[in-house]
């Protein structure tokens, strides 16, 4: 049993950095966040296959840690988005952007 | 001993194959929404099939559970991330993203300021 | 059935190893700055897997919940607010093979190290297992960290503590009462408010379980803070909730409560051991996990501070889109 599950967690790990390679090429940065996601179930995957064929315990542990981590790339960039947006539409983009965050600020700065 | 893992054999080559489709749909997909699909769709598909097959060979009750518990976490996540990307990549497309995205966020945002959620987490 | 010959587990280690360098490699090369952030977070949990299969799982969950977290949302955050027309000039070619040769110098000088070394390496790991069960905990890791080197512990809960009063120092002085901004984005998009609605939970229980099987299982309070800090950040991108003004009582606490606790048991056990942190007979587990308790919770304050970053006034956002670099006084 070891064997075999050695075998697919290693088959998974490869097809996961087979995804990596072609996800980083991808264009456009959101499509390169797709590697968080990859990661997150794939790596996951073959964490949980190789942990079980090595008999190691703490594997499930680590794959808890990097399920909940592996989102926080896609969750940083997503909120930066609400910033970042206006760099590629100067101008209307940056001036709607600047509204929205100056009228956050007062309620902010009030709390 | 046979039945579980002939159990296990089965479930795990099962989620293997899923995540080889999904490998095979990011690699030949057309555009980005449609390789986002792939990758969500068949590599969660292939988790759960992973896990539903390694539930065997793990402690009962306590490793299984915990297998289980990851699961849930995946879908979870993976579901969120995945809307989340896709609304990223309606944005660098150029377009907003569909169903209103931006003022169901936007009241939300407010009713949750107006609410003030606490000085600390 | 006939035997079938178990295969190397060492066969997962080829790909792993070439995907680590190439995509270190690509991330040298490659243009974007969001895109380099992006390849580092996944650099960071592949590293992770690689440390599985050196053996050091603490290692590896430090990696992917400070490397693959954290870290990729203050590098994030960081290009969200510099945006990514970034004007600066590139390095010459000379200048970039002296620094290429100059890293494969280094990279060679290390693995003439590692590979020299004699065959059973000189390692602690004996006189570790010797001792640990004085201890009574199971992970040798904390055992070292807690027992047998805890000065070294003590005062890296320090230097966290002075990392956050560094960073708040970056703050204006007219800032101080206002709230860290880092963090002020626009809308968040609706499936990041349920993220940040459901996965909190989840995480403190992971983030406490880290911390209580650290014990005696890989783990420990630095990764249970870590994960704990992820959490809250989590909430304060999705804007459910704001990271508190520097001069929050609770905060303040949070983040002392740590090396205070380590300190005080530390100059209790003068005087009950007989020694600078040492721990009584009678009470050793105990007090071991109370200081890791406090540490928990001071390292989870101190990393979600580190990340949100010095306080600031509202006008401070519009310096990227402004260019100017004067109003990084404001910041």
């Amino acid at each position: 049993m070891s064997g075999f599950l050695l075998v697919a967690g290693i088959v998974i790990l490869v097809t996961v950095l087979l995804g990596l390679v072609r996800i980083l090429r991808g264009p456009g940065d959101a499509e390169r966040l797709m590697a968080a996601q990859l990661l997150g179930t794939g790596g996951v995957a073959a964490l949980l296959l190789l942990g079980s064929a090595t008999d190691l315990t703490a594997a499930t542990d680590l794959a808890l840690v990097l399920a909940l981590l592996a989102a926080f790339a896609a969750v940083a960039f997503v909120a930066g988005l609400g910033m970042a947006v206006p760099d590629h539409r100067a101008g209307q983009g940056a001036s709607g952007s600047a509204s929205r965050a100056d009228g956050d600020s007062p309620a902010g700065a009030g709390g | 001993m046979d039945l579980a893992d002939g159990f296990t054999a089965i479930f795990v080559s099962l989620g293997a194959f899923f995540f080889f489709a999904g490998w095979v749909g990011l690699v030949r997909f057309p555009d980005s929404l449609s390789r986002l699909h792939a990758l969500s769709k068949a590599d969660n598909l292939g988790l759960g099939l992973v896990i539903i097959g390694l539930m065997p060979q793990a402690s009962w009750p306590f490793g299984v559970l915990k297998l289980v518990a990851l699961w849930l976490l995946g879908v979870l996540i993976g579901g969120a991330t995945a809307q989340m990307l896709a609304g990223a990549i309606h944005l660098d497309d150029g377009r907003e993203p569909p169903g209103g995205n931006g003022d169901f966020a936007r009241r939300t945002s407010e009713a949750g300021r107006n609410n003030e959620p606490g000085a600390a987490h | 059935m006939p035997e079938i010959p178990l295969p190397d587990p060492r066969w997962a280690d080829l790909p792993l190893a070439f995907a680590v360098l190439g995509l270190a490699l690509w991330l040298t090369l490659t243009r974007g700055d969001r895109a380099a952030v992006i390849g580092f977070t996944g650099y960071g949990l592949l590293v992770a897997v690689a440390w599985v299969r050196l053996g050091s799982v603490d290692v590896a969950l430090t990696e992917a919940a400070l490397g693959g977290g954290l870290m990729g949302v203050l590098l994030l955050t960081a290009v969200a607010r510099l945006g990514s027309d970034i004007d600066q000039p590139r390095p010459s070619l000379p200048g970039d093979l002296l620094i290429g040769l100059l890293c494969l110098g280094v990279a060679a000088g290390l693995a003439a190290v590692v590979l020299g070394l004699p065959s059973p390496a000189p390692s602690l790991v004996a006189a570790v297992e010797d001792h640990q069960a004085a201890i009574e905990l199971g992970n040798p890791v904390a055992a070292v960290l807690i027992a047998f080197r805890a000065v070294d512990t003590l005062l890296e809960s320090v230097v966290l503590a002075l990392a956050v009063i560094v960073l708040w120092s970056f703050g204006a002085d007219r800032a101080w009462e206002a709230r860290p901004r880092a963090l002020d984005f626009g809308e968040p998009s609706p499936a990041l408010v349920l993220l940040a609605r459901l996965l909190p939970p989840v995480g403190l229980i992971v983030g406490v379980h880290l911390f209580w099987t650290g014990a005696d299982h890989p783990g420990g309070p630095f990764q249970g803070g870590a994960v704990l800090a992820a959490m809250a950040l989590l909430v304060w991108l999705a804007r459910l909730g704001r990271p508190p003004p520097v001069t929050d009582g609770f905060t303040r606490l949070g983040i002392v409560v740590g090396p205070l606790m380590f300190l005080l048991i530390g100059l209790a056990g003068v005087v009950l051991a007989g020694a600078f942190l040492g721990y009584p007979d009678a009470f050793t587990k105990p007090l071991i996990l109370l200081i890791e308790a406090a540490k928990t919770l001071s390292v989870a304050v101190a990393l979600a501070l580190l990340v949100a970053g010095p306080p600031a006034l509202s006008g401070a956002l519009s310096m990227r889109r402004t260019g100017s670099t004067e109003t990084g006084a404001k910041a």
